[in-house]
C-alpha cells in the first residue's frame, strides 16, 4: 500500500466534500486550498514534480487568493444566515447526490473491468516536459498565450466601473 | 345554305362573350343591340337554314355539320357537331324567333334595370346553350348545352340577386335539377360503357342490335335518361323548384321556364326515343308521371294568388300532356304542343310581366282587376293566350295539339282509357284556372292603379305570339276537319309514327267534340264561379294543400333537408380538420411541456448536463 | 514496492470529479459554484497527470499545464463577472438570475 498515495487522498476527498458544505466563502476557499494540497502530494507520488510545484504555486498560490481576494472585495455581511437556511434543506442533496452516485458506480465499473499494470515511479523531470512542451506542443503554448490574453481583456473591461453620465439637465441633482 | 348551321349557335355565344367582358362600358343602346339582335340574326338565319332544308331535303332528312373533334380517349372521341333534322329545326325555329321576341321585349322591361348587359350575356349565354343541346350530334355535347341551360337559369332566377330570398329560389332550381342531371349523367356512362359510343345516330341503330326488348340495360338507361329529363322538365318528383322560379324578371320566365329550357327533357325522350321503346316499361312510367303531373299542378294552380306562379304549375301541366303524349309513343304529337305551347305560353308570361309592370310590380291577382278597358291590347292579347291554354275549340292553336294528344291517348296501342280520362279532366280544369285567372285579373273592380302603359317593345311581340297562338295549329288538320298532317308529316321522318289500333274517322270526331265540350264547359264554370261572384281567397284545408303544390315541399322538408342539416350540425367541427388541429394542438402541447424545461437557472442545466452523462454513459458502455 | 494502479488514482480523480458536481448542482451561491468547478478542473488534471505517468512521458503535465492556464483565464473572468452581478443585482443567488427562461 502505498501510504504517499492513499491518505493524501483520503484528506483531499475529506476537504472537498467539506468545500462543499460550508457557509462561510471564506472557509470553504481555504479548504479548498487544502485539497489542492493534498492533490499536489499525490503527484510528487506519481512521479510528477513539475505539476505537484505548478499546482501549488499556480493553483493554489494564485487563483485561490484570487478568489479570496474577489470574496473579499464582496463584502458579503451577515450572508451567513441566508446561506445556513438553504443548507438546512436536505432534499436538495437527494437528487444530485443519486446522479452522482449512479455516475461514480460507472465509472468504477468501467475501471475495475480493466486490469492494467501498476505505473513505475519513474519522475518525470521539469527538463523533460519543457522539451515537450516547447517542442510538441507549441502550437498550444501559444493558444494559451492568446487565452490569457483574451482573459484579461475581459477581466479588464468587465472591472470597469462606468461613469454615470446624466443629462446636463440632471447635472445638479444627487446621485 | 346548311352549311351556316354552325353561325346559329355562334352567334349568341360570341354576343354573350362580348357583353361578359365589356357589357359595363356599353350603353343601353349598344347592349341591347348587341343582346337581341345577334339572337335576332340566328333566327334569320334558322329561317333560311329551315327553308333551304324543306325544299332541297338532304338525304335521309339529315344533315351533320362536325366542326371539330373534342376529344380522343380510348377509342372514345366525341365531336362538336352539329345534326340537322326537322326535328332540331323545329326546336331551333321555336328557340331562335320565340327568343328573338323576348329579347325585343326585355329590352324595354329591362330598361331601367341595374345589370341590364348583365342580364343579356346571361340569356344570350342561355340561348347558346339550348341551341347547342339540341342541334348536338352526340350525348355528350347535349349534356353540355344540358349543363349550360341549368347554369343560366340560376343566374337569371337569382338575377335580382341582392334579395335573398331570390338568390334561395335559384338554388332551389339548381339543386333540384342536378339530382336529374346525376341521374342523366350515370346513364351517359352506362350508354358509353355498354355501347362505346355517345353519338346519337349510333346508340339509336346499336342499341336495338346489343340489347333485346326490355332487357334490364336498356331499362337501366332509359330511366336514368328519363331521371334528367323529370329534373329539367319539371315533372313529378321533381317539380318542387318551377314554382319558386317564378322569383326571375318575366322575360326569363317566358323564355326559359315556358318556351325552352324545360321543353329539353321532352327533346331529350323525343331523340333517344329507341332506347325508350326498347324498354316499354319505362315508357309506360313516362306515361303516368305524365298524366299524374298534370293532374297534380292542375289543382295546384287552381289555388294559387300570384299570377306569375299560376302561369308556373300550368307549364308543368302542360309539359305533363307532352310526356303523356310521349309514353304512348305519339312523338309528333309531343313536339307539335311543345311548339304550340311555346307560342302561348311565352304570350302568356310576357303579358303577365306587362300587366305586373303596369301595376307598380303587383303579383298578386286578387289586388288586380278591372283594367280590361285600361289596357285593351294587353287584354286582348292575354285573352287569346289563355284560349289557346285552354283549348278552345277550333279557333285557338291549342285544341289541335291538346286534341291531338287526347285522341291519341285513347286510340295508341299503348294508350288506355285512363290515361285518356285523366287528360280529359286536366282540360277541363285547366280551362277552370285559365279563366279563373283572366276573369279575376281583368275583370271586376279596379284595386290597383296603372302607373304606365307599356311601350311598342312591348305590345309587338305579344301581338306577333297572339297570332302565332291562333293560326299555329293549321298547319296540322286532324282528319275530321280537313286531313293536313303538314307537320307531323315532316316530322314523322325522323321520329317513329304511331301506329293506330284502328283508324276510325267517327270515334276521333267524337272525341274532338267531347274535348271541345269538355273546354267550353271549364270556361263556363269559371265564369259562374269567379264573375258572377265576387271571387276570394279561400281559406279552406283543401285550398291551402292545393296552394302548397300538394305538400311536395313539405314531404321534401322533412325526409331530405332537415336530416342533411341535422348531420352537418353535427360535422360542424368536421371531425376531419381534427386531423390537423389535432397536430397543431399536439404540437403546442409539446411546446408548452417542453418549455418548462428551460427555467433559466443554472444548476437545472448543470443537473441536465449530469443526467446526460450518465444516460449517454450507460447506453455507451453498458448496453 | 507496491505501485499505485492507473485505476485507482483515476477512481480518486473521479471521485473528486463527482464531488465538484454535486457541489455545483447543489449549491445556489455562485461563488460556491465556481469553486466547484474549480474542484472538477483540478480532477481533470489529476487524471491526465496520472495518465502521463503511467506512460512515463511529459505529455499529461503538458495537458496539466493548459488546464491550469485554462483556469486561471476562467477564474479571472468569472470573477469580474461575479462583481459585476452583485453589483447589478444585489444578490449572490443562481437561482433568481432567471431571465433567460423559456
Amino acid at each position: 500500500m502505498q501510504l504517499g498515495f492513499y491518505i493524501p487522498a483520503v484528506i483531499a476527498i475529506i476537504s472537498s466534500i467539506l468545500v462543499i458544505t460550508r457557509v462561510n466563502a471564506v472557509h470553504a476557499l481555504l479548504y479548498l486550498i487544502v485539497s489542492l494540497f493534498s492533490v499536489a502530494v499525490v503527484f510528487f507520488t506519481l512521479g510528477s514534480p513539475f505539476a505537484a510545484a505548478l499546482e501549488i504555486i499556480i493553483y493554489a498560490g494564485a487563483i485561490m487568493v484570487l478568489f479570496i481576494f474577489a470574496v473579499m472585495l464582496l463584502n458579503l455581511g451577515k450572508e451567513a444566515d441566508v446561506e445556513e437556511k438553504r443548507l438546512l434543506n436536505f432534499k436538495l442533496w437527494i437528487g444530485p447526490g443519486i446522479l452522482s452516485l449512479i455516475l461514480l458506480i460507472q465509472l468504477f465499473v468501467i475501471l475495475l473491468s480493466n486490469n492494467t499494470s501498476g505505473i513505475e515511479s519513474q519522475i518525470i523531470t521539469p527538463k523533460e516536459v519543457g522539451i515537450s512542451l516547447f517542442h510538441k506542443y507549441l502550437l498550444g503554448v501559444e493558444l494559451s498565450g492568446l487565452l490569457l490574453m483574451s482573459g484579461i481583456v475581459g477581466a479588464f473591461y468587465l472591472g470597469e466601473k462606468k461613469k454615470k453620465s446624466r443629462h446636463r439637465f440632471f447635472q445638479g441633482e444627487n446621485k | 345554305m346548311l352549311n351556316l348551321l354552325w353561325i346559329v349557335p355562334a352567334l349568341p355565344f360570341f354576343s354573350f362573350l362580348i357583353l361578359a367582358l365589356f357589357g359595363r362600358r356599353f350603353s343601353l343602346k349598344t347592349a341591347s343591340i348587341l343582346g337581341a339582335g345577334s339572337v335576332g340574326i340566328s333566327a334569320l338565319f334558322t329561317i333560311l337554314i329551315g327553308i333551304s332544308f324543306i325544299s332541297n331535303p338532304p338525304e335521309n332528312f339529315k344533315f351533320v355539320q362536325t366542326l371539330w373533334t373534342w376529344f380522343n380517349v380510348a377509342g372514345f372521341n366525341p365531336s362538336i357537331s352539329f345534326y340537322l333534322d326537322p326535328l332540331s329545326i323545329v326546336f331551333i325555329f321555336v328557340i331562335t324567333f320565340v327568343g328573338f321576341l323576348i329579347h325585343l321585349y326585355s329590352v324595354e322591361f329591362m330598361h331601367d334595370e341595374e345589370g341590364f348587359s348583365r342580364f343579356f350575356a346571361y340569356m344570350n349565354l342561355f340561348v347558346g346553350s339550348m341551341l347547342t343541346l339540341v342541334l348536338a350530334d352526340n350525348l355528350l355535347l347535349l349534356y353540355l348545352g344540358w349543363e349550360g341551360v341549368g347554369l343560366c337559369s340560376f343566374l337569371l332566377i337569382g338575377f335580382w340577386y341582392k334579395d335573398p330570398a331570390n338568390g334561395a329560389a335559384a338554388q332551389k332550381a339548381f339543386i333540384v335539377t342536378r339530382i336529374g342531371d346525376t341521374a342523366m349523367a350515370i346513364g351517359l356512362f352506362l350508354l358509353v360503357a355498354n355501347l362505346g359510343t355517345l353519338n346519337i345516330n349510333e346508340i339509336l341503330t346499336q342499341a336495338p342490335a346489343a340489347w333485346s326488348q326490355g332487357s334490364s340495360l336498356a331499362t337501366a338507361a332509359a330511366l336514368l335518361l328519363l331521371g334528367g329529363a323529370l329534373g329539367k322538365s319539371a315533372q313529378l318528383p321533381l317539380q318542387t323548384w318551377l314554382p319558386d322560379a317564378m322569383a326571375g324578371p318575366s322575360p326569363v320566365s317566358a323564355l326559359i321556364h315556358a318556351a325552352t329550357m324545360v321543353t329539353a327533357g321532352v327533346y331529350l325522350i323525343a331523340r333517344t326515343n329507341t332506347l325508350f321503346i326498347l324498354a316499354p316499361k319505362v315508357q309506360e312510367l313516362v306515361a303516368v308521371i305524365g298524366a299524374a303531373t298534370l293532374l297534380v299542378a292542375g289543382f295546384s294552380a287552381l289555388a294559387q294568388h300570384d299570377i306569375k306562379r299560376v302561369l308556373a304549375y300550368s307549364t308543368i301541366s302542360q309539359i305533363g300532356y307532352m310526356f303523356l303524349a310521349l309514353g304512348v309513343g305519339a312523338f309528333s304529337a309531343a313536339i307539335f304542343h311543345f311548339m304550340i305551347h311555346a307560342f302561348f305560353k311565352a304570350l302568356l308570361f310576357l303579358a303577365a310581366g306587362a300587366v305586373i309592370i303596369s301595376l307598380h310590380h303587383e303579383h298578386n291577382i286578387f289586388k288586380m282587376g278591372g283594367i280590361k278597358n285600361k289596357m285593351p291590347l294587353i287584354y286582348w292579347t292575354f285573352l287569346i293566350g289563355s284560349a289557346s291554354l285552354a283549348s278552345l275549340p277550333l279557333i285557338t292553336a291549342g285544341f289541335y295539339s291538346k286534341d291531338m294528344i287526347l285522341w291519341f291517348a285513347w286510340s295508341s296501342p299503348k294508350g288506355s282509357t285512363i290515361l285518356w280520362a285523366a287528360g280529359l279532366f286536366g282540360a277541363f280544369i285547366t280551362a277552370i284556372y285559365t279563366f279563373r285567372m283572366v276573369f279575376i285579373t281583368f275583370f271586376g273592380e279596379q284595386k290597383t292603379e296603372i302607373s304606365h302603359t307599356p311601350g311598342k317593345l312591348i305590345k309587338v311581340p305579344l301581338v306577333i305570339l297572339a297570332v302565332l297562338s291562333l293560326i299555329g295549329g293549321f298547319i296540322e288538320l286532324p282528319g275530321t276537319l280537313g286531313h293536313l298532317p303538314l307537320f307531323s308529316g315532316f316530322v314523322d321522318k325522323v321520329l317513329p309514327s304511331v301506329h293506330l289500333i284502328d283508324e276510325n274517322i267517327l270515334q276521333e270526331g267524337i272525341f274532338q267534340i267531347i274535348a271541345a265540350i269538355t273546354a267550353l264547359a271549364g270556361l263556363y264554370l269559371s265564369y259562374l264561379f269567379y264573375l258572377r261572384r265576387t271571387a276570394s281567397e279561400g281559406k279552406t284545408a283543401l285550398h291551402k294543400f292545393f296552394y302548397s303544390g300538394w305538400g311536395f315541399d313539405w314531404i321534401y322538408e322533412r325526409v331530405f333537408v332537415r336530416p342533411v342539416i341535422f348531420l352537418a350540425n353535427i360535422n360542424k367541427s368536421d371531425f376531419i380538420d381534427l386531423v390537423y388541429s389535432g397536430i397543431a394542438g399536439t404540437t403546442s402541447f409539446a411546446h408548452k411541456i417542453l418549455s418548462k424545461t428551460q427555467t433559466g437557472k443554472m444548476r437545472w442545466y448543470a443537473m441536465g448536463i449530469a443526467a446526460g452523462a450518465v444516460i449517454t454513459i450507460t447506453i455507451i458502455v453498458f448496453l | 514496492m507496491n505501485q499505485v494502479t492507473l485505476e485507482i488514482s483515476l477512481a480518486l480523480a473521479g471521485v473528486l470529479f463527482i464531488i465538484g458536481l454535486i457541489g455545483v448542482m447543489v449549491r445556489r451561491n455562485i461563488i460556491f459554484m465556481l469553486m466547484s468547478i474549480e474542484i472538477m478542473l483540478n480532477a481533470s488534471g489529476l487524471a491526465f497527470v496520472a495518465a502521463g505517468s503511467k506512460w512515463m512521458q511529459a505529455d499529461g503535465q503538458v495537458m496539466f499545464i493548459f488546464i491550469l492556464t485554462m483556469a486561471a483565464a476562467e477564474v479571472s473572468v468569472g470573477l469580474a463577472l461575479i462583481l459585476k452581478i452583485y453589483s447589478r443585482f444585489k444578490t449572490l443567488d443562481a437561482d433568481s438570475l432567471n431571465r433567460m427562461k423559456g
